[in-house]
């Protein structure tokens, strides 16, 4: 890999996988749960409630890395906690990266899940309670495994799609090699430099590889998910 | 072996109040689409909890609203059988056979479950995918899925509605075998007469919600009163395969007669389920003699309900209850009064199945 990119090339690509991967992965315990939640659950206000998990994909990101900024940054209500208390900091950290992809990928996520939740025949459930098997033991071996398809393409899609965070991250963390500076901003920062554009070109090339990579697999999952029923 | 059922429940302009008990064995539930059918075997599966209800499986009680006592489904050990199936897609048809199996307080050993499966020829499927199953084998799996969750009662919900003509032939047999050999407790919802006289030993008639009939499948069909025109009147009896005649007919003897019908491959002595619909069998005041039907029966008439400008006669032909259908206008040239006696012709004899 070192042969075909530059020690800062692979250093980008490699902190973009993990931060896409790493908000994704923590993230999908908490998008399963909202997407149960969501789907099987009807109270006045559901609208707004659906309204506020999907704000983080419909609000300018770089609105969304400010408002972290404004909540998480060391100076923030809960940023200074968590310094002052855990020693947990967000800001110029891939930790912020990872946090602020995560929270922006999150709506892909549930609407994902959710579309898996509600495709899945709610009478397999009332078998399942015939038989037996109590709400925990369904959820476990029913639902899970019957959504297990669609929350896979779900989330192949979101780390897709984290890919290409850049507002979020140059708001929230900073824009710093190694750290926080992933593809996007990477291109970005190759751009800001007189006779930069080759460089750029080349970071271009191998973000449009990634997502087609990511794109195809998470289009393979999703037929897998409807082969299945 | 009981099953005692009593509920109210109202939904929209639909009101249902129906209270019943049975002694186990096969019961139908029959009635028209909408009379709640289907309703009542799922406020007895606990997946739909009614306004106000009791119900109790043999003494065990499942449900009592007055006392607030409500065992949740997955307690109650009231395996149901759908109209469609609904097997676990992700699963193979074994794990779909022992999913209750697993989750049951006392499980079926070893032989149980090879018995099951043998019974309902599932011996080749069990490492299929429900996907490529034909619908009549989904019902076979179904019903071995919830025959293996040992439960203290069947809920069969219109479990052969699904299938075609030729699928639910195919699934009768299975389910006539397991009425015999099981001794649990079935509530059979169906709105064919043809699968209530094949499978039922008691039959609860269902119309808007309420009871509007309940008995033995060997009275009730005939009880021109009672059932009123639905289901569709016709005897149901058991009879002894007595031998075969010179001309190749086999005889059918039971308690009021014998009845010659097309040659039956079973052994002499074999205990059938026969069946003759009211529209098969003419009336006459006086014995015939040149006939081409094979069966002329003396009988007695018992009750008459007239409608329209038709008749429901009920027909005692020793202790065996036939009922027929003719119009009015026959009826009153024939004067057929309760008490008065006739021969019933009979034009074709159904032989539903080995008796129990």
């Amino acid at each position: 890999m070192t042969e075909i990119l530059s020690p800062a090339e692979s250093q980008a690509l490699l902190l973009s996988l993990r931060v896409s991967g790493v908000a994704i992965a923590c993230a999908l315990p908490f998008a399963f749960v909202t997407a149960l939640f969501l789907a099987r659950t009807r109270f006045p206000g559901k609208t707004l409630v659906d309204g506020i998990i999907h704000l983080p994909l419909v609000l300018p990101p770089v609105a969304v890395g400010f408002l972290l900024l404004m909540a998480f940054g060391t100076r923030g209500p809960v940023g200074g906690w968590l310094l002052a208390h855990l020693g947990i900091r967000f800001v110029f950290s891939w930790t912020g990266a990872t946090f602020a992809s995560a929270l922006i990928t999150f709506p892909l996520q549930v609407r994902a899940i959710r579309l898996a939740l509600e495709g899945a025949d709610t009478g397999l459930g009332e078998a399942a309670r015939t038989l037996g098997a109590h709400a925990f033991d369904r959820l476990a071996n029913l639902t899970l495994p019957l959504a297990l398809p669609g929350i896979i393409s779900g989330a192949i899609t979101a780390v897709a799609a984290s890919l290409g965070e850049f507002g979020a991250i140059i708001t929230f963390v900073s824009n710093i090699p190694g750290q926080t500076q992933t593809l996007p901003l990477a291109i970005y920062a190759a751009l800001q430099i007189p006779g930069g554009e080759a460089e750029a070109a080349r970071l271009c090339g191998l973000s449009v590889l990634l997502a087609l990579l990511f794109m195809t697999a998470g289009e393979f999952a999703t037929r897998a998910a409807r082969a299945w029923r | 072996m009981s099953v005692e059922v009593f509920l109210r429940h109202r939904r929209g302009a639909f009101a249902l109040d129906v209270a019943f008990v049975t002694r186990g064995g096969v019961t139908a539930l029959f009635g028209p689409s909408g009379a709640g059918k289907t309703s009542i075997v799922s406020v007895i599966a606990g997946l739909l909890r009614p306004q106000e209800g009791r119900i109790a499986v043999n003494g065990r009680v499942l449900l009592d609203t007055s006392t607030r006592l409500s065992v949740p489904a997955e307690a109650r050990r009231t395996a149901m059988v759908f109209q469609d199936s609904r097997l676990f897609p992700h699963m193979s048809v074994r794990d779909n056979l022992l999913f209750g199996w697993r989750r049951a307080p006392v499980k079926a050993d070893a032989a149980t479950i090879d018995h099951v499966v043998d019974l309902l020829g599932l011996g080749g499927l069990l490492g299929r995918a429900p996907r490529g199953l034909s619908g009549g084998e989904k019902s076979r799996v179904a019903l071995g899925r919830a025959l293996l969750a040992s439960p203290d009662m069947l809920l069969l919900d219109e479990p052969l509605a699904s299938l075609d003509a030729a699928r639910r032939d195919e699934i009768l047999p299975y389910l006539e075998k397991l009425a015999r050999e099981t001794r649990l407790p079935m509530l059979y919802v169906s709105h064919s007469v043809e699968e209530v006289a094949r499978l039922a030993d008691e039959i609860v008639v269902l119309q808007d919600g309420r009871v509007k009939a309940q008995g033995s499948v060997f009275d009730l069909l005939t009880d021109v009163d009672a059932i009123a025109g639905a289901p569709p009147l016709g005897a149901v009896f058991e009879a002894t395969l007595a031998g075969q005649r010179a001309d190749g007919l086999s005889l059918l003897a039971f308690d009021g007669g014998v009845l010659a019908v097309a040659k039956l491959s079973r052994p002499p002595g074999a205990r059938l389920r026969v069946r003759l619909r009211a529209e098969d069998i003419m009336l006459a005041c006086e014995e015939p003699r040149a006939i081409s039907a094979n069966n002329v029966l003396p009988c007695i008439v018992g009750a008459v309900r007239a409608h329209g400008d038709q008749a429901d006669i009920q027909l005692l032909c020793g202790a065996t209850k036939l009922a027929a259908r003719i119009t009015g206008a026959s009826r009153a040239r024939l004067g057929l009064e309760p008490g008065v006696s006739a021969f019933a012709i009979v034009k074709s004899v159904t032989v539903e199945r080995e008796a129990g």
